[in-house]
C-alpha cells in the first residue's frame, strides 16, 4: 500500500444549540482551517469526499450545500457518504492509493440540536420489525450495558462504578480539549448518587447531543513529508459490520472491532494512546477488551463522545485527534476508532504511527 | 494504477412501480442473487459490500444500509454506503471499482436501489429549508427551465424530445426487466400526453419505480476463474460542481465535460463517436439525451439533436443510447445510474439479450445527480486494458 498520512485537522467548537448558524455556515471556517493547517493550496487537493446525515438535516440531499463549503469551482473529483466521516476518510484512503493524485480532503458536519436525536435515531432501525416499537437510541444503549455488567458478574465483572470512572476520566481530559462541550472535574460517588436516566445508563454515561464539524486532509509520500513536519502515518485501516438484528449479536462483546483492529494491524507494536469513539460509558470498556488495550495505554486523551458527540463527525474526530497526537510529537503509535449503528453494530479502526 | 478492474457478474431486479411482494432486503437480495449466480459464487466469496441509494428519505429509512448488512451478507465484511444524489449508482460502481484498483479487495459486491413505494420521492424532495431555494415541483419542474434554455439555444425542433421517448420505450419491449412496457407507443400518444412541466410532457418523463442492481466486481486473478467473459473497466471518472452560481452553465455543465474528458483520457478514446459501441446515459427526461450528447463530446454544441433527428442514436443506428430503455423506462432513482454501467458492462459482455447491440466492444456508462452538477462515468470494453 502507498504511504498516507494524516496532515492536518480542524474541528468547530462542540456545541448544544448551534442557533446562529447553518451546516455550511459552521463549515465554512472548518475547511478552511484544515486546508490552511495543511500548506496544500485548495486548488492541488486532488479528491474531496464528506460524510452527513439526511435524518439530521431534516431534508434530502443536505450534503449539496456544503459542497459550498469545500469550494467546488473549477468542478473537482468529489464524492460522499450516508456515513460518519470517518468512512469518508477510508474512500479518501482508498483513492489515494491510485497514485495519480497526492491529496485528499474530507470533511463531515451534522446538527443534532434542530429534532429530537433520541427518536431520530429510530429511523435508523428495521424499518419493519424493531421501528415501529420506537426503541430510542438511548433504552437500546441501556440495554446493552446491562448485558454487559451481568454477563461478567458482580465479584469479577465490571460494575455502574467503573462506567462512572469512565465518564469522570472523560471529562476530565477534555478540560485540555477547547473545542469539548462537557469539561470539568467530577467526583465518582456524586456520579452515582445520580438518578438513572435509563437503568443501568445515568446521563454521565451517555453522550452530550452536540452540534459540529470536522476536517481531515491527507496526503501521501512526499507530499505529506513536504506540507507536514511529522505527518501521521495511515500504517493500516479496516472496517467491519455486524448483523443488525440485536437478537442475533452478543452485546457483550465487539467482534467487528476485534476483527478491524487485527486487520489494522493494532497489535504490531505498542499504542501510545487510542481515541476510541465510545458514546456509552459501558462501550469504551467493550472497544478496550476488543482492541486487547491494556492499563498502560492512554484512552480518549481528547475526552472521546462523553465530553462532544457530532454525529457524524465524531468518529473523524477520533481519527483527527489521534493523528495529532502524532503530529504534536506526543506519541509514536496512537489508534483510533469509529463507529455508527445500535449497540456498535459497524466500527473501524485505524493505526497511526510518526516516522 | 495498479490493478486491472472487471466486472463478472451483474444482477437486476424486475423493476416495477410497486414490488409489494418484496421488502427493502427483499428487493436488494433479488438482484445480489442474481449477480453472485452469473459469477456463479456464494456469498462466501464476497469479500465487501458497496451500497448507494438516493436521499433516505425516499424511504423513510436513515442509512438503511445498517439494517440490510443481515441480508447482503456483510457480517464480519466492510459495508460501506455511498450516496451523491441521483448519480449515486455510478459513484458506488466507481467506489467499489477503486477498492479492487487499489488492491484492497478481490472480489466486492456493489448494489444500489430504491424502493419508491415504500414512501414518496416528490414530496421528499419538497421538504422546505429556511435560507434556501425549494425544488416545490420535484425533479421535472427543477429541470424543465434547463431544457427550455437549450431548445432556445439550439432552436432544436419539437419533436426530438418525443422521439426520445418513443425510441427509449420500444427499446424496453427488448429488455425483460424494464418497468415500462408498451407496444403501442409513437409520437402521436407521446404528443398527446399531458404537458407536466412544459416542455415536459408525462410521457417524456422517467417512471417511478421499485427496483434495485447489483455487479460482482473483480481483480484480474479473480477474474481470470470466473465462468462467463468479464467486462474490463477501462476508466472511470467522477466530477462534482456547486448547485448554483452566477453565470454557471446549467444546460451544459462543466463538471460533465471535465468527466468526460478524464474518462476518454483513461480508456486512450480520442473519438467518443466512433470509439464508443454503445452509451448508457441517464436520462430521466426525454430531452436530456440530446443535452448530454453534446455534454458527453458525441455531437459539437447545439448539434446534439440532429443526431437524435437521424436516428443516430436508435437501437439500428450508428451510436444506440439506451438500448435497455434507459431511465425513460425504469427509474429505481438510487439504483438507476447503477443500471447504466451494468447495462454497459452487459453490452461489451455480450450477453444484453435481446438488446444486445452487434459486436459492442466498448461502451460507456453515465450518471448525473443533483442539479446536474454531480457526474460519474465509466468505460468498459471486452478486451483488457
Amino acid at each position: 500500500m502507498r504511504d498516507v498520512a494524516i496532515v492536518s485537522f480542524a474541528q468547530a467548537p462542540n456545541v448544544r444549540r448551534e442557533t446562529s448558524r447553518d451546516e455550511v455556515e459552521i463549515l465554512v471556517p472548518v475547511v478552511a482551517g484544515a486546508i490552511e493547517r495543511s500548506g496544500i493550496p485548495r486548488a492541488e487537493i486532488g479528491f474531496t469526499v464528506s460524510g452527513s446525515c439526511d435524518f439530521l438535516a431534516g431534508q434530502p440531499f443536505s450534503f449539496v450545500l456544503a459542497l459550498d463549503a469545500a469550494g467546488a469551482w473549477p468542478p473537482i473529483r468529489e464524492s460522499h457518504v450516508e456515513m460518519d466521516g470517518a468512512w469518508a476518510l477510508y474512500e479518501a484512503w482508498v483513492r489515494l492509493q491510485h497514485g495519480d493524485i497526492d491529496s485528499a480532503l474530507v470533511y463531515s458536519f451534522g446538527k443534532s440540536s434542530p429534532g429530537d436525536l433520541r427518536d431520530v435515531m429510530v429511523m435508523q432501525l428495521d424499518p419493519y420489525y424493531v421501528a415501529p416499537l420506537w426503541p430510542d437510541s438511548i433504552s437500546l444503549a441501556a440495554l446493552q450495558a446491562r448485558a454487559y455488567l451481568e454477563s461478567n458478574g458482580e465479584s469479577n465483572g465490571h460494575s455502574e462504578r467503573d462506567l462512572a470512572a469512565v465518564a469522570a476520566r472523560s471529562r476530565a481530559s477534555a478540560r485540555d480539549n477547547p473545542n469539548a462541550q462537557l469539561a470539568g472535574d467530577c467526583d465518582v460517588d456524586a456520579l452515582l448518587a445520580q438518578p438513572y436516566l435509563v437503568s443501568p445508563l445515568r446521563k454521565h454515561d451517555c453522550p452530550p447531543i452536540s452540534d459540529g464539524a470536522a476536517a481531515v486532509v491527507l496526503a501521501a509520500g512526499d507530499t505529506a513529508r513536504r506540507v507536514c513536519e511529522r505527518p501521521a502515518w495511515i500504517r493500516g485501516i479496516d472496517h467491519r459490520i455486524e448483523p443488525h438484528a440485536l437478537g442475533v449479536r452478543d452485546l457483550t462483546r465487539s467482534p467487528s472491532t476485534a476483527l478491524a483492529g487485527e486487520r489494522a494491524g493494532v497489535h504490531d507494536g505498542p499504542v501510545d494512546a487510542a481515541e476510541l469513539h465510545a458514546p456509552f460509558s459501558h462501550q469504551e470498556l467493550i472497544l478496550r477488551d476488543a482492541l486487547k488495550l491494556g492499563d498502560e495505554v492512554a484512552i480518549n486523551p481528547s475526552g472521546g463522545a462523553l465530553a462532544a458527540n457530532p454525529m457524524m463527525s465524531a468518529g473523524l474526530i477520533r481519527l483527527g485527534e489521534a493523528a495529532r497526537l502524532v503530529m504534536d510529537g506526543k506519541a509514536d503509535r496512537t489508534v483510533a476508532h469509529a463507529t455508527s449503528g445500535p449497540c456498535l453494530q459497524q466500527n473501524l479502526v485505524c493505526v497511526l504511527e510518526g516516522e | 494504477m495498479a490493478e486491472r478492474c472487471a466486472v463478472i457478474g451483474i444482477g437486476q431486479t424486475k423493476h416495477a412501480a410497486k414490488r409489494v411482494d418484496l421488502s427493502i432486503a427483499g428487493l436488494v437480495r433479488e438482484a445480489a442473487v442474481r449477480a453472485l449466480a452469473d459469477a456463479e459464487l456464494t456469498w462466501r466469496d464476497v469479500d465487501a459490500v458497496v451500497i448507494g441509494k438516493a436521499p433516505d428519505m425516499f424511504e423513510g429509512v436513515m442509512m438503511p444500509e445498517l439494517f440490510l448488512a443481515d441480508a447482503l451478507g456483510a457480517t464480519g465484511k466492510p459495508m460501506f454506503r455511498v450516496h451523491t444524489a441521483g448519480s449515486v449508482g455510478g459513484s458506488t460502481a466507481v467506489v467499489a471499482a477503486h477498492l479492487i484498483q487499489a488492491g484492497v479487495h478481490e472480489r466486492v459486491l456493489t448494489v444500489a436501489f430504491e424502493k419508491q413505494s415504500e414512501s414518496e420521492a416528490m414530496w421528499a424532495l419538497t421538504i422546505g429549508n429556511p435560507f434556501q431555494p425549494p425544488v416545490v415541483a420535484g425533479a421535472g419542474g427543477y429541470f424543465a427551465p434547463h431544457i427550455r434554455a437549450y431548445i432556445a439555444r439550439t432552436r432544436a425542433p419539437d419533436h426530438i424530445g418525443m422521439q426520445v421517448a418513443v425510441k427509449d420505450r420500444l427499446n424496453a419491449l427488448r429488455n425483460p426487466y424494464a418497468h415500462l412496457h408498451m407496444p403501442d407507443i409513437n409520437l402521436e400518444k407521446v404528443a398527446a400526453s399531458p404537458m407536466l412541466w412544459d416542455p415536459i410532457r408525462y410521457l417524456e418523463t422517467c417512471p417511478s419505480s421499485d427496483g434495485a442492481c447489483a455487479m460482482v466486481l473483480a481483480s484480474e486473478s479473480a477474474a481470470a476463474r470466473a465462468p462467463r467473459p468479464p467486462a474490463w473497466v477501462h476508466g472511470t471518472a467522477v466530477r462534482s460542481e456547486p448547485i448554483s452560481f452566477p453565470g454557471r452553465d446549467e444546460v451544459n455543465p462543466r463538471a460533465g465535460r471535465d468527466c468526460a474528458a478524464e474518462v476518454y483520457g483513461q480508456a486512450g478514446i480520442s473519438d467518443p463517436r466512433r470509439e464508443i459501441d454503445a452509451a448508457e446515459i441517464y436520462v430521466p427526461f426525454s430531452w436530456y439525451e440530446p443535452m448530454w450528447l453534446e455534454n458527453l463530446g458525441f455531437a459539437g454544441e447545439g448539434e446534439g439533436w440532429r443526431l437524435v433527428d437521424e436516428g443516430v442514436t436508435a437501437f439500428e443506428g450508428e451510436l444506440p443510447v439506451n438500448p435497455s430503455g434507459g431511465v425513460l423506462s425504469s427509474n429505481p432513482i438510487g439504483a438507476s445510474g447503477m443500471l447504466r454501467f451494468a447495462e454497459a458492462a452487459m453490452q461489451v459482455r455480450g450477453q444484453a439479450g435481446e438488446h444486445q447491440v452487434d459486436g459492442a466492444r466498448v461502451a460507456l456508462g453515465h450518471a448525473y445527480g443533483g442539479g446536474s452538477q454531480f457526474f460519474a462515468m465509466w468505460i468498459v470494453g471486452s478486451e483488457k486494458p
